[in-house]
């Protein structure tokens, strides 16, 4: 069990109102698996997501990393919590260090005091797993959103983490940026590494294993993203959007049409309306 | 804009430019010493011809050496003359009604311009050659020896390299802000410098609320890479001396060794210019 959630419960310290961001939480996320986590704004998704390597502590209840605890002042255990679960952000301008893409993504393994030259070869490894080794000597500044977020994912990697927790990593991309991060995060978890999305668009929902859905604070829905995209009701009522092809779908087996009860892309709901007479 | 990410590094990729930053530092500090020791025109000359000769080699077109001396020709012009009239000495070359100008003033204002100008060239053909993160990894590395005396210096380099990628960011943002503002009828164009001062004042306020949203995702950023200030690090790019930069440390060394021997024990300068009477 890579992430484990006990009814975990965190508020913003704020001296008049403090605000409850996630309430009494129980979790787990699995080695390996693909796991949306959805939400509208202020749904607490974000909270979750920083929970998860300990740059919050729970106000009550308990995190764990492969069974150790994320509530820990030891800068050495935190540590070790940040190298297994990696963490990228929504601006990737606010996320770099370096003026060049190599001593940015080298950055990781400094903190963790690797040794020189393991720190060479993780860099190779980092940006091949991107598709970003053509420019190890540029500076970011010149790079589209998609490829700095890339960059910043290869930072990432190079700490060698088992889970990469995206927290709105494609809230600020383009579509293409955003098909390009999705694609190397479904390239990585193909390699093992258990990824988290966190996002409000629900069409990057369609390819993960499992989809789990916030809304104030707590976990309401949580199932295959078959299994979520079927309870209409439920995704009216917490505010979440249907991919277009889904609701198109959805719209036409109401209606009575035989279509099958799965998720399309557009590609295959075309064909599926082409065939029907 | 793109100047703004390299300051005025100008790339031929010349011996000079591939030289150690660390080597070009110090020459440049050491330089800038000398300066105030050179004795007679005969030894401005050389420093002259020093000068132009590096710029051969480096590549850089003496124009746009040169351009980098038009920033300070207000400077040289208004300490030349202050110089040229208040200056008395012994022999009165000019008196006209309450303006009297001295041998000495004249002299003493020549020298003055041809030391501000020295001043500037050689540090100039520094940042020409060298890019700003070498030139942040090169203190970084001179300054060590001050970790003895508790002097945080990994974390004053990091901030300079922050600040160095922060620049065109924030410049960027600055344009977008300011456009912003135009568009709502925002003029920054007309009016003297107190009515454009004024005029930055919403565009100043936006920006560095910015800033600092910018510095809390950062900072939470290099917490989730484990950043410590304190923690054992490696450092990934080690500066090594080669023979080429020991070499060009020895001919920088010996030509200002030539000043101060000049200076205080063989006035060749005067032999030279007794050739010529």
């Amino acid at each position: 069990m890579a992430i484990k959630f006990e009814k975990v419960t965190y508020e913003y310290p704020a001296e008049d109102n403090a605000v409850v961001a996630v309430k009494n939480v129980d979790l787990e996320i699995e080695d390996g698996s693909f796991v949306c986590i959805c939400g509208e704004n202020g749904s607490g998704k974000s909270t979750l997501a920083k929970l998860m390597n300990g740059l919050l502590q729970p106000t009550s209840g308990v995190v764990t990393v492969d069974g150790k605890t994320t509530a820990t002042e030891e800068e050495e255990e935190l540590f070790a919590i940040r190298q297994k679960v990696g963490m990228v952000f929504q601006n990737p301008d606010n996320q770099m260090i370096a003026s060049i893409i190599e001593d940015e993504i080298a950055f990781g393994p400094e903190n963790l005091g690797v040794p020189r030259e393991e720190i060479g070869e993780r860099i190779e490894y980092a940006l091949s797993a991107v598709g970003m080794t053509e420019y190890r000597h540029n500076t970011p500044y010149k790079l589209s959103g998609g490829q700095k977020q890339r960059i910043a994912i290869a930072a990432v990697l190079a700490m060698r983490p088992e889970v990469l927790v995206l927290d709105e990593s494609t809230a600020m991309l383009d579509p293409k940026g955003r098909a390009e991060v999705l694609k190397v995060a479904h390239e990585l978890n193909d390699q093992g590494i258990t990824i988290v999305l966190i996002t409000h668009f629900m069409e990057e929902a369609t390819q993960a294993d499992r989809v789990v859905v916030m809304s104030e604070g707590r976990v309401v829905m949580d199932g295959t993203p078959e299994e979520i995209f079927r309870d209409r009701a439920s995704i009216e009522k917490y505010d979440l959007e249907l991919p277009i092809t889904d609701a198109i779908a959805a719209d036409l087996l109401q209606a009575g049409l035989p279509l099958e009860d799965k998720i399309y892309s557009e590609k295959t709901l075309a064909e599926a309306i082409c065939r029907l007479k | 804009m793109n100047n703004v990410v390299f300051g005025q590094y100008y790339p031929t990729g010349s011996v000079v430019h591939r030289l150690d930053a660390r080597i070009k530092l110090l020459a440049v500090i050491f330089y800038i010493i000398t300066v105030f020791f050179i004795r007679d025109y005969v030894m401005y000359a050389a420093m002259f011809v020093f000068i132009i000769g590096l710029t051969l080699v480096a590549k850089i077109p003496l124009k746009v050496l040169l351009r980098t001396v038009r920033t300070i020709v207000f400077l040289v012009l208004v300490t030349s003359i202050i110089n040229l009239f208040f200056t008395t000495g012994e022999v009165l070359w000019v008196h006209w009604k309450f303006i009297k100008i001295y041998k000495e003033g004249v002299e003493h204002a020549i020298k003055l311009a041809l030391r501000l100008i020295l001043l500037m060239l050689f540090p100039s053909l520094l940042t020409l050659t060298t890019t700003p993160m070498e030139l942040t990894d090169a203190l970084e590395s001179l300054m060590k020896p001050l970790k003895l005396i508790k002097v945080p210096v990994h974390a004053i380099a990091l901030i300079m390299s922050i600040a160095l990628r922060m620049i065109p960011i924030l410049m960027e943002e600055t344009n977008k802000i300011m456009l912003a503002q135009k568009a709502r009828g925002a003029d920054f164009d007309t009016g003297g410098a107190l009515k454009k001062a004024k005029a930055m004042v919403p565009v100043l306020v936006p920006l560095f609320v910015g800033a600092f949203r910018r510095a809390d995702e950062l900072a939470l950023a290099m917490d989730a890479r484990c950043y410590s200030s304190v923690a054992k690090r490696t450092k990934y790019k080690v500066m090594r001396l080669t023979a080429k930069d020991f070499v060009a440390g020895f001919i920088c060394f010996a030509v200002f060794s030539l000043v101060f021997l000049n200076k205080y024990l063989w006035p060749f300068d005067q032999m030279v210019l007794a050739l010529f009477k």
